[in-house]
């Protein structure tokens, strides 16, 4: 804190000319960086652009293969975590290091204590996390077990974890990337109190207006080089943008919608709450041919289940669907897809691909059963890779091959042949479900241009976003949800954001319900 | 039903359901041990099996008991050595290895054996460990004679659920053990090595297996012979779900086995005996252990990377 008053910012941070190779690829290509007491840097780059991997190095996960990392200026020695955190580097990982089956108290204690003493003190470390808690501003349940907690409390968790051992530099991997707005502003203020009391921050992130709001500093990674820097102050998200791309950032450009006939229709449905997620109360829509529908809504609030139903996983309690003027109670997945129904799932991970599968058998895992994929029950992979061949290419998925197993794909390559697969088809009707969560800038653009194209071909678009603006500059229609129920059909431009932001806080449905 | 009301009351019954249980809580407590760390160890039954056989060849060529139940615990871990080497850095198939190390040690012990006794055809005799009567708590009646009455490997066994418990919870060492089970990637991330830990789990715990092996022919049988461990360490590994990975627990489990195992034998020998075909005997524990499985290991909570290799730097 003094030293920051005094002026005397020095080097707590020095890494130079780290380079990194896996295989052929290179994935930090002698990229230096340095960082000063109290200060926020922040490292910018597109997904895959090698910022996580500079972060490993420094944090001793893995070893540069050249170049030299520098904590208070001693040299770090490569490869062992245990001696970054001796030098006081804390990682908050974007995939937490937590154990679900521990308390909170024991994941932060872990690795602290010799291992041959013969007692663990909880109570003194209970009385430290509190302490710590306080002056950070991060509230936790000492005693609660991981696997019970939050996402944004386990982030909690993962900083206490970094404080607990006197960390003076944080490193932030992604940390918004899972988090709400709100949760995302107390963390915002968690960070501004550690600079405050002298900690100093690398913060990884691909989201502009976040890097803009916290940083002191941008340093811009593109494929595993350092491209750029720049005083946050003195740079605005249009530049960074552009740095990041390495190409002026071009926002898709929503031409008005020719909507048709309704394709699908819902009315009056109603579908069984799950656990803490509501269903739908009552719920009518239609859904339009060469029109973009825009589902806004805080997340958790009845878009699983309209997503589900849509996608013939769940079936409705009461109502109605109706599907190219046929009147149906429910369908199962495959008579979904087989109607022209193309899904893209909300979490592609888990729902959208099978890890350990290759990219042939991904592409067709909706298609398997038809011809010219199979054929009176044998599979001909030929006609498969072909077929996955013809979606890399169309969809500039960038992959080694399509024999590569699909989890060493970065999420926005994983997206494009999703996109591909349900694309390539010909869809009526085209379920949206957070299609560019996660994704970068780059592969943002893409999505949306690819999705304005579906429309305007004259597919019936059901966009889910809990991103308001992106619902905003997509959508033709907009409804709004919450706790199920579903707002009026608003034609664009007809409602401001706050406005909808009421009626996503639950206002304005009595009322509906009422003149109806 | 006067002749199981018979059972139940005597002391003879209770003590023969705590020495039962005896090899069982040593073996089960390394399991529990391998099993926290991530490690599934199946070598236990053939780590059993060398146990009882190195523990009864060094006290028969002449060595002092406890130096026997040495011999085994070192066997044990020399196995065990071999099954965190394969499974620990090589990160082999859990199961495979496991179902390995128990065909290579049984099939060790049992050559060995007729290497150094070719031309035996009963199994020769050591003099085992002999029941201590703990002094005033032997006298009480009833659980006297069944819980203070105990050779000292019975005693030992009790000493060391407890220890393990501590340990587990109570101990940085332990929360460092459940962290590598649990999350290898946390405790990596808190710079603990994974490696070294998961390699001293599997270690320890097949020691403490081999010493449950040698129980058998130090402090219950007091000679060896083929067959002798007869599928203890399976029991083990059931043990272990139905105790919810949780020593405490374990050891009930055990003593609950045991005691339908001792009960089994006695029943055989009344009236109803007589009538029901003794194989329907020899079926009951397993019958009731299933049973028991069912109904407590519900909730239980599996160590959340139990059988998963963990690789540093991996991408």
């Amino acid at each position: 804190m003094n030293a920051a008053q005094d002026g005397a910012r020095d080097v707590v941070l020095r890494l130079d000319r780290i380079t990194k190779r896996f295989g052929k690829l290179v994935a930090n290509d002698a990229v230096s960086l340095t960082l000063q007491r109290g200060e926020v840097v922040a490292l910018l780059g597109e997904n895959g652009a090698g910022k996580t991997t500079l972060m490993n190095i420094l944090f001793g996960h893995y070893v540069a293969d050249e170049g030299t990392v520098e904590a208070f200026g001693e040299p770090l020695p490569p490869g062992h975590p245990r001696a970054a955190l001796a030098a006081g580097i804390g990682m908050v990982h974007q995939h937490f290091t937590l154990a679900d089956n521990l308390t909170v108290t024991e994941n932060i204690l872990l690795g602290t204590v010799p291992l041959w003493r013969m007692r663990l003190d909880l109570t003194r470390a209970k009385a430290r996390i509190a302490q710590l808690s306080r002056d950070f501003g991060l509230s936790v349940h000492a005693d609660a077990k991981v696997g019970a907690l939050t996402v944004g409390e386990r982030q909690r968790v993962e900083i206490l974890k970094a404080l607990y051992r006197d960390a003076r530099i944080l490193i932030l991997d992604e940390p918004t990337a899972v988090l709400t707005p709100q949760e995302t502003e107390a963390l915002f203020e968690t960070l501004r109190k550690a600079v405050g009391l002298g900690l100093s921050i690398v913060f990884i992130s691909h989201k502009l207006h976040e890097v803009m709001a916290i940083s002191d500093r941008c340093l811009v990674l593109r494929h595993g080089k350092l491209v750029g820097e720049a005083d946050t102050h003195q740079t605005d998200r249009h530049a960074l943008a552009s740095m990041m791309v390495g190409a002026e950032i071009v926002p898709p450009d929503v031409s008005p919608a020719r909507p048709g006939l309704a394709i699908l229709k819902l009315s009056g449905v109603t579908t069984p709450d799950h656990g803490a997620a509501p269903g739908l109360k009552s719920v009518t829509m239609d859904l339009r041919a060469g029109q973009i529908t825009g589902l806004a809504g805080v997340s958790g609030n009845g878009q699983a289940a309209l997503s589900d139903l849509i996608s013939g996983v769940i079936v409705p309690q009461e109502g109605t669907l109706c599907l190219g003027g046929e009147e149906r109670k429910a369908w199962t997945p495959r008579r979904a897809v087989h109607s022209g129904i193309a899904r893209i799932p909300e979490d592609r991970h888990h729902t959208g691909t099978i890890a350990d599968f290759d990219l042939t058998e991904n592409t067709i895992l909706e298609t398997y059963m038809d011809p010219p994929i199979s054929r009176w029950g044998w599979m001909n992979w030929g006609a498969a890779e072909k077929r996955a061949r013809d979606v890399i290419e169309a969809y500039d998925v960038r992959c080694p091959g399509p024999s590569a197993r699909i989890r060493l794909l970065s999420g926005g390559n994983m997206q494009k042949l999703i996109l591909g697969r349900v694309l390539e088809q010909d869809p009526e009707v085209i379920l949206a479900n957070q299609p560019v969560r996660g994704l970068d800038i780059g592969a943002i653009t893409y999505v949306h241009n690819r999705l304005l194209a579906a429309r305007d071909a004259g597919a019936a678009i059901l966009l889910i976003s809990e991103d308001l603006d992106e619902i905003i500059q997509l959508s033709d229609v907009i409804h709004v949800i919450s706790e199920g129920r579903l707002s009026p059909e608003f034609s664009r431009g007809s409602r401001t954001p706050a406005e909808l932001g009421l009626w996503m806080a639950g206002q304005g449905f009595g009322e509906a319900i009422d003149a109806a | 039903m006067m002749e199981v009301l018979d059972i139940l009351l005597s002391a003879s019954f209770w003590a023969a359901a705590v020495r039962i249980a005896s090899p069982l809580i040593f073996a089960t407590m390394g399991e529990i041990i391998c099993e926290r760390a991530g490690v599934l160890n199946l070598g236990i039954e053939g780590i059993m099996v060398i146990g009882a056989f190195a523990g009864w060849m060094a006290v028969y060529v002449g060595a002092p008991l406890w130096f026997g139940v040495a011999v085994a615990m070192g066997a044990g871990m020399l196995f065990g050595l071999l099954h965190a080497t394969l499974t620990v850095p090589f990160g082999l198939s859990q199961h495979v290895v496991g179902l390995g190390v128990t065909l290579l040690a049984t099939s060790t012990s049992y050559f060995a054996y007729r290497l150094m006794l070719p031309e035996v055809s009963s199994p020769p005799k050591i003099a085992p460990f002999q029941p201590y009567e703990i002094p005033l708590l032997s006298d009480v009646p009833l659980i006297g004679p069944a819980l203070f009455a105990q050779t000292p490997m019975t005693y030992a066994a009790f000493l060391l659920a407890g220890l393990v418990a501590f340990t587990l919870y109570r101990t940085p060492l332990g929360l460092a053990l459940r962290s590598v089970g649990e999350n290898p990637a946390a405790a990596a991330a808190q710079g603990l090595s994974v490696t070294g830990l998961r390699m001293g789990a599997v270690i320890v715990g097949s020691g403490l297996m081999a010493v449950g092996g040698a129980f058998l022919t130090l402090s219950a049988f007091s000679s060896f012979f083929f067959e002798m461990v007869n599928g203890r360490g399976w029991i083990c590994i059931a043990l272990v779900v139905f105790g919810a990975w949780k020593p405490g627990k374990a050891v009930l489990g055990a003593l609950l086995y045991a005691a339908f195992d001792a009960f089994q034998i006695r029943l055989q020998q009344t009236p109803i005996g007589a009538v029901v075909p003794y194989q329907f005997f020899l079926m009951m524990p397993f019958i009731l252990s299933i049973l028991a499985l069912i109904a407590m290991s519900r909730r239980a909570e599996v160590p959340a990377a139990l059988m998963v290799a963990f690789n540093r730097g991996e991408r």
